[in-house]
């Protein structure tokens, strides 16, 4: 795999791959094959968009990646781990120290401030209440948002939503940052502000990133490499030079 | 997740929908109240009754008479020596008893019949003896008058009826029967003579047509004459109930101290019985009555005299029948006050499913970012622990104040009624913590459903779920 310059580098070491990954469901008498024989290997480090239409399976590859669900038949081995053979314990501990999920909805909890949606993953990870403070701190800081983390998610903006989420999947230091449409209810300005953020991350964390998203554009700018998906099957597995990367077109 | 972790986060939720939750919790409370103030009537009740007995002198008396007594004919008379070889009740055996462990006094029966004379009206009446622990026996605290100056004091107390018949009320049907305070006033501090027979010992043995005197002189000692004695008594009180209600036809009516009724040296059935056995002056009792320090050691001190030769009798089975009742009354008023807990806990399942339904895709975020099974299980059940401890604890104050109201409504009757007010209601510590781990416990049992649906939601439904 060719290395791009002016980005982080990918490794060599495998973080994602599928085999003949399936998932199909079955509505009344009708088969749904959401995911439908998908086999695709993501290197560590790597800046990957899952594009496609509506229905085309993109977000069901990510809930399978994100062990939110299981592949009818097939594979998914993320960090080694071949997550159809984990038991629904080893999968919440999978999502809690390895994976960090953005959505496109936010997902932050009404109930709660923004810190406390931030270190509720410390919370489930029996992380000290003091030591809890502070790197819900430190995280709100990164994604400049340590004067509004005593407000609810309602008193934000929807960029500041997303921000928090972001900070929110970070907390665990993951290894494996999922986007699930980050931008898909952000105008176009602070869409651009997320990505920036998530770029950063992929650039100087080198965390391994997989977004869905089905606005080409936007893959095209950010991601080194494009997965194209239509009815459950990938069609498509290109390479890209993300044109907002330093030293790439902007 | 950790337990205060746990802890804060379920009380945050229960904040969150403060109205569904206060009335879910209410109905806990509800729920405990019923419960708590059944089981505190039912306890006090039974506290009431014992604290009654323990006072009667009833169950932790041991009578024991002599095997040669020979009315009755029970069965332990049929083991041991026989009746005409057995110990003699005499001041030793007395001693043996109340020396025994749990003892706390051992005192001789002492019960005639005689005449009592009061403004030259001659009354044959039951007389028995008291010891001055009496005095603390219930049947004695509605006395007018006093309890003897001492045990030695030439004074009585009457019982009721019979100051009725010292003043000629004959009580008649559907008439109001007449007050103490009536009855003693004009008794207090007046006289009866009482005439009684004496065993007087160291006369000389009279000889009868014929009978055959030992010529070794071993019937020396077992000879006294009977004289006739007259005493003066002073009446010192006069009381309403009955403090020998139990003892059926030998009950008596007129009670004088221990040792001076010791010290009149009355003739008691026993002297003729014990005849053929007393070689000296030594006085035979017909009975002795141990005061034993708690009614649960009935028993072993029953079996310890049993062991020294004599029969005994007690009470106990009639307050082991008793204490059964009481079990009994406390199991049912259980079952009916945890009716109303059983409906509360439908509340808790129905407010629990409620919330599932409305935090279905905050389940699903929690899932999503690491959350287990495990973690959202014990985020319900805490919720439903919460609700069970808080409406156990306002229950238990609630049930304290129906409680309470019951006893002040009770009493108001009783004294409308003329009767004395009595505590008919306790609430005991253990009470407290019994209903409010009972209410936690129903409250798990009933978070058993709620949080295992929780648990199993499927992640990816849930952060579906607008």
């Amino acid at each position: 795999m060719a290395t791009i310059p002016g980005i982080a580098a990918k490794t060599d070491t495998v973080a994602i791959r599928s085999d003949n990954l399936c998932r199909h469901y079955r509505m009344g008498e009708t088969l749904i094959r959401a995911v439908d024989g998908v086999s695709l290997e993501v290197r560590a480090g790597e800046f990957v968009a899952l594009l496609g239409s509506s229905g085309s399976g993109k977000s069901s590859v990510l809930n399978l990646i994100a062990g939110l669900d299981r592949p009818t038949s097939g594979s998914v081995v993320v960090q080694d781990r071949d997550l159809a053979k984990l038991s629904r314990e080893e999968l919440a501990k999978y999502r809690l120290h390895v994976v960090g999920m953005v959505f496109q909805s936010f997902n932050l909890i009404s109930s709660m401030t923004v810190a406390e949606n931030v270190e509720l993953p410390l919370r489930f990870a029996e992380v000290d209440r003091s030591k809890r403070a502070n790197l819900a701190h430190e995280a709100l800081e990164r994604v400049g948002l340590r004067a509004r983390m005593d407000h609810r998610p309602s008193e934000l903006s929807g960029g500041e939503q997303q921000r928090a989420a972001l900070a929110r999947a970070l907390i665990n230091r993951p290894k494996l940052l999922l986007a699930d449409e980050p931008t898909g209810n952000l105008d176009s300005h602070t869409g651009t502000e997320i990505m920036e953020m998530v770029r950063e991350l992929n650039q100087q964390l080198g965390m391994t990133v997989v977004m869905v998203t089905h606005e080409r554009a936007l893959a095209e700018r950010y991601a080194q490499r494009m997965i194209f998906l239509a009815d459950g099957k990938l069609i498509d597995d290109r390479l890209n030079v993300p044109t907002s990367a330093p030293g790439g077109q902007s | 997740m950790k337990i205060p972790d746990l802890a804060e986060l379920a009380l945050r939720n229960l904040r969150e929908s403060m109205l569904r939750n206060s009335l879910t919790t209410v109905g806990i409370s509800v729920g405990v109240a019923s419960l708590v103030a059944m089981l505190s009537l039912g306890i006090g009740l039974q506290q009431l009754a014992s604290r009654r007995l323990a006072k009667s002198g009833l169950f932790d008396t041991v009578v024991v008479t002599s095997r040669r007594d020979l009315r009755g004919g029970r069965d332990e008379e049929r083991s041991g020596p026989i009746p005409g070889e057995s110990r003699v009740l005499d001041e030793a055996a007395r001693l043996d008893i109340e020396h025994l462990p749990n003892v706390i006094e051992a005192y001789p029966d002492i019960r005639f019949i005689t005449e009592l004379r009061y403004e030259d009206k001659p009354h044959l009446t039951m007389i028995s003896a008291l010891p001055p622990s009496a005095k603390s026996n219930d049947a004695f605290e509605g006395m007018r008058g006093s309890f003897f100056s001492s045990d030695t004091a030439p004074e009585v107390i009457l019982q009721k009826a019979f100051a009725e018949e010292l003043l000629g009320k004959t009580p008649s049907r559907g008439a109001e029967e007449p007050n103490v305070a009536d009855l003693a006033k004009p008794l207090l501090g007046k006289e009866l003579t009482m005439r009684y027979s004496q065993r007087a010992t160291g006369t000389p043995q009279p000889t009868y047509a014929g009978a055959s005197n030992p010529a070794d002189g071993s019937l020396v000692g077992a000879s006294y004459s009977v004289v006739l004695q007259e005493h003066k008594l002073k009446i010192v009180g006069v009381a309403d109930l009955d403090p020998e209600s139990m003892r059926g036809p030998t009950r008596a009516r007129v009670f004088l101290p221990l040792k001076f009724a010791e010290s009149l040296h009355v003739m008691q059935r026993t002297d003729l019985q014990e005849i053929t056995r007393a070689v000296s002056d030594q006085t035979v009792y017909s009975s002795i009555s141990a005061r034993v320090s708690n009614p649960a050691q009935v028993q072993a001190v029953e079996n310890a005299v049993k062991k020294m030769g004599f029969n005994t009798f007690s009470l106990l089975d009639v307050n082991q029948s008793l204490r059964t009742f009481f079990k009994i009354l406390d199991l049912f008023l259980l079952i009916f006050g945890s009716l109303a807990l059983a409906v509360a806990s439908i509340g808790i399942v129905n407010t629990l499913v409620m919330a599932i339904l409305e935090r279905r895709r905050e389940i699903g975020i929690m899932k999503a970012i690491g959350a287990s099974d495990g973690d959202v299980k014990k985020l319900f059940f805490a919720e439903a622990g919460a609700m069970g401890i808080l409406g156990g604890v306002v229950g238990v104050a609630l049930g304290w104040m129906i409680g309470r109201i019951i006893n002040i409504g009770t009493n108001f009757y009783l004294k409308s009624q003329s009767l004395p007010p009595d505590n008919f209601w306790a609430v005991p510590w253990w009470l407290v913590a019994v209903a409010i781990g009972f209410s936690f416990l129903v409250s798990l049992i009933s978070g058993l459903y709620p949080a295992g649906r929780a648990a199993r939601l499927d992640p990816v439904q849930a952060l579906r779920y607008e």
